[in-house]
C-alpha cells in the first residue's frame, strides 16, 4: 500500500487534520519568543528616573504615532560603535516599558530620534516641525503646520491616562486631577515639543 | 433546469468580483506608492496637507497594495482554485458573497481613515481596532468558506495549493489577532496591550509573517495551481513540494527578530531568529526551483503566453529576493543595511517582482476562464504590461539598493581619527538621485498597472452585460487513488 510509503499521506487526505497541524507548527515559534518576554515583561524594571509620560509628553508622544513620525524616525540606537557615536548610548529595553506602542522603527529617511532631548531648544524644534526647510534646506520632511492650530482636548487626555493606568502604567490620581493645569491652552505642536525634549533624558547619566 | 444547473456550476461570481476589486485598489495602491516616492524626492508634494503628507499616506500605499490589491487576489483566486482542485461548487455561497463585501468594506474604510490619522502606529498593522475587529470577522468567514469547500471535496486528496492556502489564512488569523489586542480610548484611538520591547517583539513575529503567509504561503498556493496550468506540465516534484511547505510553515514563524538586530530585544532572541532566517533559505530556495523547473521542456510558453513570462520572472524574484532576505538577517550584513534604503529595495524586489507579477500572471491566465472569454482582450496590451512593469521593478530596486548602499557606508564611515566621517545630512543628499530614479520606476508600474485593468475592463465585457452562462462542472469520474494529482485536471470544454 502507498499509505506505508507517504506517511503524510493521511494528513494530506484529512482537512480537518491538516488544520489542526498546521496550527500547531505556525505556533511554535511564537510561543517560543514571544512567551518568555511577556512572562519576564514585569522584570524589566524601567530605567532610573523614568516615569510614565505627563500629561503633556504623552499627549505629545500620541501626536507623534498619529503622525507616524516612525516612518522616517528610528528611535533605537543599536549597539554599534557608529551609531553610539551619532546617537549616544546605545537604547535600552528598560528605557521604553511605557511605550505603547512602541516606536523603535524601521527605516531612517531622518536620523534617530531616542536621545533628541535637549540638543536643541524648543525655538528651533517649533520652527522646524513647522518648516522644516527653512531650517535644513536639503531636508525631505513634510511640514506640519496644522500642529499649530490644534488646541489639546484635557478630556481625551484624561480618558487615555484612565486606560493606560488599567493596562499598569503607574499613573496617580493627582496626575489625573492635574491634566487640565498641564494642558490647558496648549497646542499639539508644544505637546511635541515637549515629547522631543524628553526623549533619552531620563537616562542621561 | 436552473436549479440543476447552479447545484453542478462553478460559483465564480465572487472570484469575479474580486479580480474587479484587484484591478481597482492595484491601481489606488500603487498610485499612492508613486505619490510617497514622488514626495521622498520633491517635498513640495506634501502640499502642506495632513491628509496627503507622506507619513499618513505612506501606511495607504502599503496597506492598499498588501491587504486590498494582494487580499483581493489571494481571496478571488484562493475561490477559484479551491473549486476545481476539489471538483466541487464553493460552500456557503452568500458568506463568500459576505467575505467580499466585508474585504472591500474593511480595506475601504482603512484606506478612508488612516489618512486623518486614525491608526495605531504598528507597521503592516495600522487600522485602528474597529476595523480590526471588522478584519477577523470576515477572515473567520473566509476560513470557514473555505474549509467548508475543502470538506465537501469529491476528490480524496487535498491538492497542494490548498495547503498553502489553508496555511495562509490560519496563520493570518493567528497573527492579526495576537498582534492587534487593544484597549479602545475613543472609537479612534487605543493602547495595545504591550510596551515596549515586548509590543516590538510581538510587532515583527507579525509584521515578518505578514510577509511569509500573507505574501509568500498565500501567493505560493496561487503558483502551485496557475504554474502547471499554465506550463501545461505537471509540477516538477509534487514530493519536493510537500517537503517544502511544512519546513516553510513551521521555520518562518521564528525567523521575526530579524528585523530587530543589534537592538534592545534580548541577545538570545537576536540569535534564534538569524539562524531560523538561515535555515529559511532551504524551503524558500525549494518552492521557487519547484516552480521554475514545472517550466523544464516547455520553456516556449513564454513565447506564446504573456502570463507565463510573469509567472517565471515572479519566481525569478522570490528566488532573488528570499536568498537576500536570508542574507541580510546575517548580523552583521544587517548592521550596514539596516534603516537604509536597501531594506527598500528588497521589499520591493519581494512585493513588485514576486507577489505583483506571480497575481498578475495568475489573474491574467484566471480571468478569461472566469469570465467566459477566449482569452483577454489585448495580448499587445499584456506583452506592454509586462515590459513596463520589469523595466519599472528593475529601476526601482537597482536605485534603491545603491541608494541604500551609500548611506549604509556613509553612516559607518570614519576618519583616520575614529570621529564619523560624514553628517546623517550628507547620506540623505546623495540619495535625492536615486529617489528621482525610484519615482520614474514606480510610474513605469503604475502605468502597466493602469494598462491590466484596462485589459481586464474590455475582457469583462460580456460579464458588465451578465451575460454569462454558468460553466458546467462534469460529473467527476472516480479519481485512482492514490496516484497524486500530480496537475490539476483539465478544465471542462465550455458549453
Amino acid at each position: 500500500m502507498s499509505s506505508e510509503s507517504r506517511p503524510l499521506e493521511t494528513i494530506e487526505k484529512n482537512a480537518g487534520l491538516l488544520g489542526v497541524v498546521i496550527v500547531i507548527l505556525v505556533s511554535l515559534g511564537g510561543l517560543a519568543e514571544i512567551t518568555p518576554l511577556f512572562v519576564n515583561a514585569h522584570t524589566v524594571a524601567p530605567a532610573p528616573g523614568l516615569k510614565p509620560y505627563d500629561a503633556l509628553r504623552l499627549a505629545g508622544r500620541d501626536v507623534y504615532v498619529r503622525e507616524a513620525c516612525y516612518q522616517c524616525h528610528s528611535q533605537m540606537i543599536r549597539t554599534l560603535s557608529w551609531e553610539t557615536q551619532r546617537y549616544g548610548p546605545a537604547s535600552q529595553a528598560s528605557e521604553s516599558v511605557y511605550d505603547r506602542p512602541f516606536q523603535w522603527g524601521s527605516k531612517r529617511t531622518g536620523p534617530d530620534l531616542a536621545r533628541i532631548g535637549g540638543k536643541y531648544s524648543d525655538a528651533w524644534h517649533r520652527l522646524h516641525l513647522l518648516a522644516p526647510r527653512k531650517l535644513v534646506p536639503e531636508s525631505n520632511m513634510p511640514d506640519y503646520p496644522w500642529l499649530a492650530r490644534r488646541e489639546l482636548d484635557y478630556a481625551d487626555i484624561t480618558a487615555r491616562i484612565r486606560v493606560l493606568r488599567q493596562l499598569g502604567d503607574p499613573y496617580t490620581d493627582e496626575d489625573i486631577a492635574g491634566v487640565y493645569q498641564a494642558v490647558k491652552g496648549k497646542t499639539e505642536l508644544d505637546a511635541l515639543v515637549a515629547y522631543l525634549q524628553g526623549l533619552g533624558v531620563p537616562a542621561k547619566p | 433546469m436552473q436549479a440543476t444547473a447552479t447545484a453542478e456550476s462553478y460559483d465564480d461570481h465572487v472570484v469575479r468580483m474580486f479580480l474587479m476589486a484587484a484591478a481597482i485598489w492595484g491601481v489606488v495602491g500603487m498610485f499612492l506608492g508613486v505619490l510617497a516616492a514622488g514626495q521622498l524626492a520633491w517635498p513640495a508634494l506634501n502640499f502642506d496637507t495632513s491628509w496627503l503628507t507622506f507619513s499618513r499616506i505612506r501606511s495607504n500605499h502599503t496597506f492598499g497594495v498588501i491587504f486590498a490589491f494582494g487580499g483581493s487576489a489571494l481571496m478571488g483566486t484562493c475561490y477559484y482554485v479551491v473549486q476545481r482542485t476539489c471538483h466541487t461548487r464553493l460552500a456557503l455561497g452568500r458568506l463568500a458573497m459576505f467575505t467580499f463585501w466585508g474585504w472591500q468594506a474593511a480595506c475601504f474604510m482603512a484606506m478612508a481613515t488612516m489618512p486623518f490619522g486614525i491608526t495605531q502606529s504598528k507597521e503592516y498593522a495600522e487600522p485602528e481596532w474597529f476595523i480590526d475587529l471588522l478584519i477577523a470577522v470576515v477572515w473567520v468567514s473566509f476560513a470557514t468558506v473555505f474549509f467548508a469547500t475543502l470538506a465537501r471535496r469529491r476528490i480524496q486528496h487535498i491538492y497542494v495549493a490548498n495547503w498553502y492556502y489553508g496555511a495562509f489564512i490560519i496563520a493570518v488569523a493567528l497573527l492579526h489577532i495576537v498582534n492587534n489586542i487593544a484597549i479602545p480610548v475613543s472609537w479612534s484611538k487605543s493602547y495595545p496591550i504591550y510596551s515596549g520591547a515586548v509590543d516590538a517583539m510581538v510587532q515583527w513575529w507579525y509584521g515578518h509573517n505578514a510577509v511569509a503567509f500573507f505574501l509568500t504561503a498565500g501567493f505560493l498556493g496561487m503558483m502551485y495551481y496557475f504554474v502547471p496550468r499554465e506550463a501545461q506540465r505537471p509540477l516538477w516534484s509534487y514530493r519536493f513540494s510537500i517537503v517544502n511547505f511544512w519546513a516553510l510553515i513551521s521555520i518562518y514563524m521564528w525567523a521575526g527578530p530579524h528585523h530587530l538586530l543589534y537592538s534592545a530585544l534580548p541577545d538570545w532572541t537576536q540569535s534564534v531568529g538569524m539562524s531560523f532566517s538561515i535555515l529559511l533559505m532551504m524551503p524558500s530556495l525549494g518552492s521557487a526551483a519547484n516552480g521554475l523547473l514545472t517550466f523544464s521542456g516547455a520553456w516556449d510558453r513564454l513565447r506564446v503566453s504573456p502570463a507565463a513570462k510573469f509567472m517565471v520572472a515572479a519566481l525569478v524574484f522570490y528566488l532573488a529576493a528570499t536568498a537576500e532576505g536570508s542574507l541580510m538577517a546575517v548580523k552583521s550584513v544587517n548592521a550596514l543595511s539596516h534603516y537604509t534604503d536597501w531594506t527598500v529595495a528588497h521589499v520591493h524586489s519581494g512585493a513588485i517582482g514576486w507577489v505583483a507579477m506571480i497575481t498578475m500572471g495568475s489573474l491574467y491566465a484566471m480571468a478569461p476562464r472566469a469570465l467566459d472569454q477566449p482569452a483577454m482582450h489585448s495580448r499587445r496590451a499584456m506583452e506592454l504590461h509586462f515590459w513596463l512593469h520589469t523595466i519599472g521593478l528593475l529601476l526601482y530596486i537597482f536605485s534603491m539598493w545603491t541608494a541604500g548602499a551609500i548611506q549604509g557606508l556613509m553612516w559607518k564611515a570614519t576618519r583616520a581619527d575614529g570621529t564619523l566621517a560624514h553628517s546623517f545630512l550628507e547620506g540623505l543628499a546623495a540619495t535625492y538621485p536615486f529617489y528621482v530614479i525610484r519615482f520614474l520606476g514606480g510610474v513605469l508600474v503604475l502605468s502597466g498597472m493602469v494598462v491590466m485593468a484596462w485589459n481586464l475592463w474590455h475582457t469583462a465585457a460580456a460579464a458588465r452585460m451578465n451575460r454569462i452562462k454558468p460553466i458546467l462542472v462534469p460529473i467527476p469520474e472516480p479519481i485512482p487513488e492514490p496516484e497524486p494529482v500530480q496537475v490539476p485536471p483539465p478544465l471542462p470544454a465550455r458549453g
